[in-house]
């Protein structure tokens, strides 16, 4: 009897155990299980599917289970050209240690490395995405996080290159610790709440290091954009929060970078601008706040465009820019205070730190430049030095109203 | 050759002595000197140093020259009398006055940077400008002798050599700035390219720039200069107009010298 009774409790705990405990499968090229979409298929919630290295070419794997993928010593899974990779449907997926190889390139369809569709509680981490049309695609998903992937991209033309992170109404997403080449966009954000993007690094992409577009209450920090063919492009955004990120050598005739469009109540802070064509353009930006930067030998440090209001720069060092600040009209809304200019020549009698004369960043060469292009080929000429002279003591082309009142004598770290 | 060489030694023996060299030589020391102590950043020092550059040493080189031409005179008029051809006297005296102005700067110039071991961080840059001074130091001290070889008087030599000065440095740039005013509604851009190659100043200029403005110059009007100036071929060429800055008025004086009733 209490054999039995052992019995049916041992029966009972395996039938149990099987119920609830998650299982290993493990698909290797060798083995009985030999490919990903048989291990799904034999998998159920919360299992690990360990894939052991090899390489696997099995078209497009769409993962409905809440499964947990494990590559081994980086396994490749390639498409060879067509279609997508990972089409993930359920909540909880979690994909390591894989790399991700030649997704399709089409016209009509976005094909990804790996895709996640309206899910939640995902995480992609340390995988390698290697040629693919998209990496990572995230749509209509949330809380998920995208983290330490290796991405690289072809590189074509715009129109056959896709983006390298692409997220589409998405909301508290973290991106953090990738690297991205050679994409369209290294990081594409549209329609994303309360989105995080840090220490990144977005390189040679043909179009922006980062896109980000009606995106609110969003914060990326500590990234690096160096050699995007555009830059970084925010655009249609409030509360946008910008912090210890690196934009370094956008170099070309629309490269900046940060390029803003209409953002309001944002922060950007302590950011370094170094050798971009354009540091920071701005336009129908309001009551965005600009402190604590450094802008170092760009082209022009800041565009500022008239429709641009109640923006507050103040403690921002601004070195060997061929020009610190463009405008298009005579009007000023904004306030400029306590910022370094290496080009200022003021004193400083009471000793307060601050020079006693206000600093005119805006010379009359900057604005001619802005109606005859061309007259570029006078940089640094005695002429022109002249001219922006006679032009400081008496204003007449430049805005009147746009100075710092309170230039800083020291640089500020 | 030999009395060349014998004329040039005195003569680079006699500018030395005149102190204003040595003079010459401490103010780029101290401008550079001032520029890295003061600033820190080479870059902002590179576009100071070229500002000053372009302005001071042809100034300086069209002024020394001439005075020191005039007041050489006699020293000329009693060489002529000794059995030596015109020829080594004014290649000695030419050379003699432009290689102790060069040295100077070059001097004055590159020890600040030895000092504060800046010379690596911008190496190309360095030695772009250092190359710039020196050929403008030749193009002026040859326009200097154009003048003073044609002008006996002094006074108007000197007036004459700063008028030429000013034209170069600021009123040829206000007529470029004018015809780009005028021609607005045509490409200009090779045509600017082609009006700088008349002004050895813009064309140092506008050598450094290629190097130190990039950033800026990456619109349409900046893609189009880099592409000449910023190539090997469009160096080339620079340098080759800036040589024939040297070398046509040095033969121009140099044929009417040969002339010259003393």
């Amino acid at each position: 009897m209490i054999n039995q009774i052992k019995l049916i409790f041992i029966l009972s705990f395996i039938l149990f155990s099987s119920l609830t405990f998650s299982k290993e499968i493990i698909v290797s090229s060798t083995g009985s299980i030999n490919s990903i979409l048989k291990a799904i298929s034999q998998s159920n919630d919360y299992d690990t599917i360990l894939i052991k290295q090899g390489e696997y070419a099995e078209g497009n794997i769409i993962v409905n289970k809440k499964l947990t993928f494990i590559g081994e010593s980086y396994p490749i899974i390639d498409a060879k050209g067509i279609g997508e990779i990972f089409t993930v449907t359920s909540n909880e997926v979690h994909i390591s240690g894989l790399v991700i190889k030649n997704s399709g390139v089409s016209f009509l369809e976005e094909n990804a490395g790996i895709r996640l569709e309206e899910v939640k509680g995902c995480s992609i981490t340390n995988n390698r995405f290697i040629n693919n049309f998209f990496a990572i695609y995230l749509a209509k998903s949330a809380d998920c996080i995208i983290n330490g992937n290796y991405i690289e991209g072809v590189k074509k033309r715009e129109a056959n290159s896709g983006n390298g992170i692409h997220l589409w109404y998405c909301r508290d997403i973290t991106i953090e610790n990738n690297k991205i080449l050679d994409h369209r966009d290294g990081i594409y954000f549209e329609f994303v709440r309360k989105g995080k993007i840090l220490n990144n690094h977005s390189e040679n992409n043909l179009r922006y290091g980062l896109h980000f577009m009606f995106s609110d209450s969003c914060e990326y920090a500590r990234n690096t954009f160096v050699n995007n063919g555009a830059g970084v492009a925010v655009m249609y955004t409030k509360n946008v929060l910008m912090t210890d990120n690196h934009f370094s050598k956008n170099w070309g005739p629309a490269s900046y970078g940060i390029l803003l469009k209409d953002i309001s109540d944002s922060k950007i802070e302590k950011n370094i601008f170094d050798e971009n064509s354009i540091g920071l353009y701005m336009e129908g930006c309001n009551r965005v706040t600009i402190e604590k930067n450094n802008f170092t030998k760009n082209g022009w440090a800041l565009k500022l465009m008239a429709n641009s209001m109640g923006n507050y720069f103040y403690d921002n060092n601004f070195i060997a820019n061929s020009f610190d600040i463009s405008t298009n009209s005579r009007q000023n809304f904004n306030t400029f205070e306590k910022n370094y200019w290496a080009e200022y020549n003021g004193y400083d009698i009471d000793k307060d730190g601050f020079g006693d004369i206000p600093f005119r960043p805006v010379t009359m060469f900057s604005m001619m430049i802005e109606s005859h292009p061309t007259s570029l080929v006078l940089l640094h000429s005695l002429f022109i030095d002249i001219l922006n002279i006679a032009e400081s003591i008496i204003p007449a082309i430049t805005p009147e109203a746009l100075t710092d009142p309170k230039p800083r004598m020291r640089m500020l770290n | 050759m030999k009395l060349v060489k014998k004329i040039l030694l005195y003569e680079i023996h006699n500018t030395i002595r005149s102190k204003w060299v040595i003079l010459y030589t401490f103010f780029f020391f101290l401008v550079g000197y001032g520029l890295f102590t003061f600033s820190g950043d080479v870059n902002k020092a590179y576009i100071s140093l070229m500002n000053i550059i372009i302005i001071v040493i042809p100034l300086v080189s069209i002024i020394f020259g001439s005075i020191y031409f005039y007041n050489s005179r006699e020293f000329i008029e009693m060489m002529l009398s000794q059995p030596i051809d015109r020829k080594s006297l004014y290649i000695g005296i030419f050379l003699g006055t432009a290689i102790p102005l060069s040295a100077g700067f070059g001097i004055g110039f590159s020890l600040p940077f030895i000092l504060f071991g800046k010379v690596s961080e911008q190496i190309e840059g360095f030695f772009l400008l250092l190359l710039i001074g020196i050929l403008l130091t030749f193009v002026f001290i040859a326009l200097s002798f154009l003048i003073s070889v044609k002008q006996d008087d002094k006074s108007k030599g000197l007036g004459l050599a700063i008028l030429i000065w000013l034209i170069l440095a600021v009123v040829y740039d206000g007529i470029v700035l004018l015809v780009i005013y005028y021609f607005q509604d045509y490409p200009l851009e090779n045509a600017m390219i082609v009006l700088s190659a008349f002004n050895p100043i813009d064309l140092g200029r506008i050598l450094f720039l290629m190097k130190f403005d990039i950033a800026a110059l990456m619109g349409y009007t900046g893609a189009v200069f880099q592409r000449f100036f910023g190539s090997p071929l469009g160096v080339i060429v620079s340098i080759i107009c800036l040589l024939a800055w040297i070398v046509i008025p040095f033969f121009l004086s140099h044929r009417f010298f040969k002339k010259k009733d003393f």
